[in-house]
């Protein structure tokens, strides 16, 4: 076997240089960035602060922190609402129809979220479609002002996101036993009580893992609310992108993406837990 | 499980609607971009008739031509390394023992879930440690780390399907283990690995936030380009360029897709 260790060595080696390099090693660069100090002369400098965290809670940066959590937990809720009993639907329907569904979800799924997201402001803008047709219909006597507000960049989370919650959700509602729904029938459970003492706890994990992948999301994709909300709907995404393109900011900035982090990491740990011990990591793809 | 009377078919009923609304959420913003970029009208809602005038007008914008060209070559030349070493990482997470195999395994998930903001700015702090310039090379090496986990994942689902007894076969027979990559897992990989790089191909094509932080003004993408007009407002040239990219990445996954529900 020697003379193909050469081989091994590479397909090794290669995997460690690309997920070591530019994955652990550019991570560890943000943990150092974040406890770093910035001037005019600067991008980066030492000694050690933990300075930008204290300034991370600062009322500016956590009214920002509060706001975008609030909006992205809310659109993370709205998703969870819609995508589970869609799921559902899915797994349960007969399978040619199920092939034809999962494709029409991978689509958006895998397309680009600025396009839709533009197209999203074509629907909902004073003259666009929706307001025109509200009024030929005679819904409304004037136009709805939806586009610049907060309303606009929930629609515009939600439109994109949903399908990151429905595909892990979808996940784990097809690997469920209908055995043990049965049995609780037989033994006398009624609907409520299946659904919320076994079809729920089930789940969990699929649960937790569209949440990971809409909440997150939520809070950082910076061209939603740029695109499609106002001046008062800056995210976390936004902010992060202004203390590194604007302000010149990176120690913050980095600092900012760590608090992130550390939520997704809190998340995935929790995500770990409830999938006792099985493959954890087949609901996220 | 399926109790029968007029109550299941009520739900069936419901369930029927609330499928078809959430499609109808899904699909209808872009079904009205596609039509309207064939509206002749700039800046009406009702139809005036049905022209190519604004896929003319796309044509003539060197800019525009410039940037496709370059996001196209991006996009291919990403794709093809991140399929090439994707593979690789799969292979040697599946059957060879390393050290930190464990953690390599786990990062390649931690990059699918960790927002692309955070891996655009890690990406940044690395390119500005070594002096990397902003331009095409450092586009190039973000698209491939992100989209290199998209590959390994495709690949060892596929490799976890394969029957096992090929390669001790292949080994007794007296394969090496070149041998045995060149003549039996890649040929049973391929359509895993064809449906990793066209879907590397479409996430290179359409990233706009980790783009955002490593692109450079030397090197403009076509991405880039369409935020920056579609934060001007809406136009219908821009609404013809957003169709023709949707029309190629939505093929690209149909086909991706075709790919991975082969049966090894």
């Amino acid at each position: 076997m020697k003379s193909d260790a050469w081989f091994r060595y590479f397909a090794i080696g290669s995997t460690w240089f690309w997920l070591g390099v530019f994955s652990l090693l550019a991570f560890l660069l943000m943990l150092l960035a974040s406890i770093m100090r910035q001037d005019q002369a600067h991008i980066l400098y030492l000694p050690f602060t933990f300075n930008n965290y204290v300034l991370s809670f600062s009322p500016i940066y956590l009214t920002i922190f509060l706001r975008s959590f609030y909006l992205a937990g809310f659109c993370t809720f709205l998703c969870l609402v819609l995508a589970y009993p869609f799921a559902f639907l899915i797994a349960r329907a007969e399978k040619n129809r199920r092939e034809i569904m999962m494709l029409l979800l991978i689509i958006p799924f895998w397309t680009s979220s600025l396009i839709r997201s533009y197209a999203m402001v074509s629907l909902i803008k004073t003259k666009g479609i929706i307001n025109t047709l509200l009024l030929t219909l005679g819904i409304i006597h004037q136009p709805m002002q939806l586009l610049y507000t907060n309303t606009a960049v929930m629609i515009g989370l939600v439109y994109n996101l949903l399908p990151f919650m429905i595909l892990p959700l979808y996940a784990n509602i097809e690997r469920l036993d209908m055995r043990l729904v049965e049995a609780a029938r037989d033994l006398g459970a009624n609907r409520l009580t299946i659904l919320k003492r076994i079809i729920i706890p089930l789940t969990m994990p699929g649960i937790v893992a569209g949440c990971i992948l809409v909440l997150l999301p939520a809070m950082t994709l910076f061209y939603i609310p740029d695109l499609l909300g106002g001046a008062k709907s800056m995210l976390l995404g936004n902010l992060i992108q202004y203390q590194f393109l604007t302000a010149h900011n990176w120690p913050q900035g980095a600092a900012i993406s760590m608090v992130l982090t550390l939520l997704m990491g809190l998340m995935l740990i929790a995500h770990k837990l409830l999938s006792h011990g099985k493959d954890s990591n087949e609901d996220f793809v | 499980m399926k109790p029968s009377g007029p109550e299941t078919e009520k739900t069936g009923i419901a369930a029927s609607i609330y499928t078809y609304a959430v499609y109808l959420f899904f699909y209808i913003p872009i079904l009205i971009l596609i039509v309207y970029s064939f509206n002749d009208a700039t800046y009406s809602v009702t139809w005036k008739g049905f022209t190519l005038d604004w896929y003319r007008v796309l044509f003539q914008d060197t800019n525009l031509w410039i940037a496709a060209l370059h996001s196209l070559i991006l996009a291919i030349s990403a794709s093809m390394a991140a399929a090439f070493f994707g593979t690789l990482a799969a292979i040697s997470l599946f059957r060879y023992q390393f050290f930190g195999k464990k953690l390599v395994h786990g990062l390649v998930f931690i990059l699918i879930v960790t927002p692309d903001i955070v891996t655009g700015i890690a990406l940044l702090l690395l390119f500005s440690l070594f002096h990397l310039p902003l331009g095409f090379w450092s586009l190039l090496l973000a698209h491939i780390s992100f989209c290199l986990p998209f590959v390994v994942v495709t690949v060892y689902a596929r490799m976890s399907g394969l029957d096992k007894n090929i390669f001790e076969a292949a080994r007794d027979l007296g394969a090496r283990d070149l041998t045995i990559f060149g003549k039996i897992i890649i040929p049973l990989l391929m359509p895993a690995i064809i449906a990793g790089w066209l879907l590397s191909f479409t996430l290179s094509l359409d990233d706009v936030m980790i783009s955002y932080f490593v692109s450079g003004p030397g090197f403009e993408i076509l991405p880039l380009k369409i935020y920056a007009l579609a934060r001007l407002g809406v136009k219908p040239e821009l609404n013809a360029l957003c169709t023709i990219i949707f029309v190629i990445t939505m093929s690209f996954v149909v086909i991706a897709q075709r790919l991975q529900r082969k049966q090894p």
